[in-house]
């Protein structure tokens, strides 16, 4: 069953911005869904929409079969974590996190199994009589979610939760996260423009760019069958090696070189291959020219050129000097192949 | 911050020179006399001056004309400072749920502001005024006709209003930008955690004024005690006959119409302990002002 139904919702902000332009989206039960997308692309808009926070201009949301537009955020059974936390600074995290809990009315001794309850799954029992200002950034981001938690909603919306914390932290965080939402099995929506986070944390990705889907799919389908070449240059790091290419009988080319291609299409298209699957080969089609190598420690780029085109190489520990010559097979199963107009997949 | 180096330990003395001269000459001095001639009993007519010791505070605090003008300062004090803060906030809060983020608004209630007590003063007085007043001929309509500056009652309420109307676009100000610096994440959290916006006010917003709201009322406090004279002066007409009148306004009747030089400096000692208190109260609170992230 679907807890949360996004139709054709359009986003107009009053000073004429057209911030989401007529999404579909549906949220399975107990799924995390990670809406990412570059800055601007409406992401925080539409999570507030379906929040409630801002009035949605065309369109319906229905959330746990009810469609929501014109409920109150109190109303609507979510609960949000936002960037900064919104903790109320003047109430101690006991006070934050029973909070909403008064308001609705739950009985004392409800309200405080809840609190522990919470406050134990988070680690945060120590804390409870502290005022905000008294934590720190990782404490805080956790009573964050030990707020969410409380309100046992419909679905959990997160908007860039983990932005404000270092890198360790955000990746031990990003874990906790999503083990919590597996043990709670509560629908959840975590917003990000960090791809790497997508990848990681969802069970589906829907990868937004100015206000509409590109793509929505598991991040295997994304990183493997990217729909669009914004999809193709935007999940992966480094991005697709996208290529302007001529297709012919099954070759494409590209300046002098062919690189064979599972496909029928003929005439003008965009190639598509990630670095990683260029294979270094001795025997290979392609020579080419190491023109710089970027160490990642693991791994290390070579960036180089096919067909007088930019073209850049995963590789692991093996040496590579720029003005060194090599040689590399590209797999036909591995190519994909964009419209050179549209930039849809062929 | 950074600390400034002077050549000589002398240097930053000289500076303040200026200051400290005005400070000396339009307030110590004043002060030091009020202070001395407290202490005597003057005689206008003939400049002779006797040692009274403490008696014009005994004869001031005893007297029953000064006990009614305490009362009625307190009271005056107390409505005005919380009715100009209430209104205040009020529409602040109004304000800041229309306009979030434009200032036409601000601007046009500041014009209020910045309009001197004793002109306020003055369009409270022709809002009153016997003839032409537009008040009075709104209250005329139930029945009762308002006489300001002759009714002991009439008076008393025509001075809070004009005296709480003044000061509304100073706590206006204040409470506004109070508001704007709630984040506005904090509000969201709240409109997801309660339904009421009422009760959103009174647990949320309120509390996170607090400190704006404590400032206020010291401020408001002392915009009462002592600001009020012009609008005062201009309601009574100079004619003070049985009218209601503050403290501050006490102690110049009694020493520039009564003459009482030494019981009207006893009153201005005890005013300026007053101030004192409230100016430490002020600082204390400054100090401790709690700023939220
Ligand atoms: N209150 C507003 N009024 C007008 N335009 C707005 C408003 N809020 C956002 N926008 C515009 O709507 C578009 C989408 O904004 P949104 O905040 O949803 O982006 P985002 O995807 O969350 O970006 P980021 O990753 O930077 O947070 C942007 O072009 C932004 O300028
Ligand atoms: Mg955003």
């Amino acid at each position: 069953m679907k807890t949360l139904d996004i139709r054709n919702v359009v986003k107009r902000y009053p000073n004429g911005t057209l911030a989401v332009k007529g999404v579909n989206v549906a949220v399975e039960e107990g799924e995390l869904v990670v809406f990412v997308g570059p800055s601007g692309c409406g992401k925080s808009t539409l999570l507030r929409m379906i929040a409630g926070l801002e009035d949605v201009t065309e369109g319906e949301i229905e959330l746990a079969g009810r469609v929501v537009n014109d409920i109150e955020p109190a109303e609507r059974n979510i609960a949000m974590v936002f960037q900064n936390y919104a903790l109320y600074p003047h109430m101690t995290v006991r006070g934050n996190l029973s909070y909403g809990l008064r308001n609705r009315g739950l009985p004392k001794d409800e309200i405080a199994r809840k609190v522990a309850e919470a406050a134990r799954i988070l680690q945060i029992e120590e804390y409870l009589d502290r005022k905000p200002r008294q934590l720190s950034g990782g404490q805080r981001q956790r009573v964050a979610m030990g707020r969410a938690i409380v309100r046992d909603p419909a679905i959990f919306l997160f908007d860039e939760p983990l932005s404000n914390l270092d890198a360790k932290l955000r990746n031990q965080m990003r874990l906790e996260l999503k083990q919590l939402q597996r043990r709670l099995r509560t629908a959840a929506i975590y917003v990000t423009h960090d791809q790497v986070e997508a990848m990681t944390l969802a069970d589906r990705i829907v990868v937004l760019n100015a206000g509409e889907v590109e793509q929505i799919g598991t991040p295997e389908e994304v990183y493997e069958s990217p729909a669009s070449t914004f999809v193709a240059g935007f999940i992966g790091a480094p991005p697709m090696n996208l290529l302007e290419v001529v297709v012919e009988g099954g070759v494409a080319l590209v300046g002098g070189e062919r690189v064979a291609v599972a496909s029928r299409h003929a005439g003008p298209a965009i190639l598509g291959i990630r670095p990683e699957r260029v294979q270094i080969d001795p025997e290979g089609a392609h020579e080419m020219e190491v023109e710089a190598v970027e160490e990642l420690g693991a791994t290390r780029l070579v960036h180089a050129r096919l067909g007088n085109q930019p073209f850049t190489i995963t590789q692991d520990a093996r040496e590579a000097r720029p003005g060194d010559r090599f040689r590399v097979t590209i797999p036909p199963g591995e190519v994909s192949l964009f419209d050179r107009g549209t930039g849809r997949r062929i | 911050m950074q600390s400034s180096r002077f050549d000589s330990p002398l240097t930053p003395y000289f500076l303040l020179l200026p200051q400290m001269a005005i400070i000396a000459v339009f307030f110590l001095w004043p002060a030091a006399e009020a202070i001395w001639s407290s202490f005597f009993l003057e005689d206008p007519f003939f400049g002779t001056r006797t040692f009274v010791g403490f008696e014009n505070y005994v004869e001031a605090l005893s007297s029953a004309d000064y006990r009614r003008a305490a009362w009625f300062t307190a009271i005056f004090t107390l409505i005005v400072a919380l009715g100009s803060l209430a209104l205040g906030m009020w529409l602040a809060v109004a304000a800041d749920n229309v306009l979030r983020g434009r200032s036409a608004y601000k601007t046009i209630l500041m014009w209020v502001y910045a309009i001197a007590p004793p002109v306020a003063g003055l369009i409270g007085v022709m809002l009153f005024d016997q003839h032409i007043g537009p008040l009075v001929d709104f209250v005329g309509l139930f029945g009762h006709e308002m006489k300001v500056g002759v009714n002991w009652w009439d008076t008393a309420i025509a001075m809070m209003i004009v005296a709480t109307w003044k000061q509304i676009p100073y706590n206006f100000i204040f409470v506004l930008s109070g508001l704007q610096s709630i984040p506005n994440s904090v509000r969201e959290a709240a409109a997801i955690d309660c339904r009421s916006s009422v009760r959103r006010f009174w647990t949320v917003i309120f509390p996170l004024l607090a400190p704006t709201t404590f400032f206020l009322l010291v401020i408001n406090i002392t915009y009462a005690l002592f600001e009020t004279f012009g609008i005062i002066d201009l309601m009574v007409k100079g004619e003070p006959g049985n009218n209601p009148k503050t403290l501050v306004y006490k102690v110049f009747l009694d020493g520039f119409r009564g003459n009482d030089l030494g019981g009207s400096s006893a009153q201005s000692v005890i005013l300026m302990i007053l101030v004192l208190v409230l100016t430490i109260a002020q600082f204390r609170l400054l100090e401790r002002r709690i700023h939220y992230k």
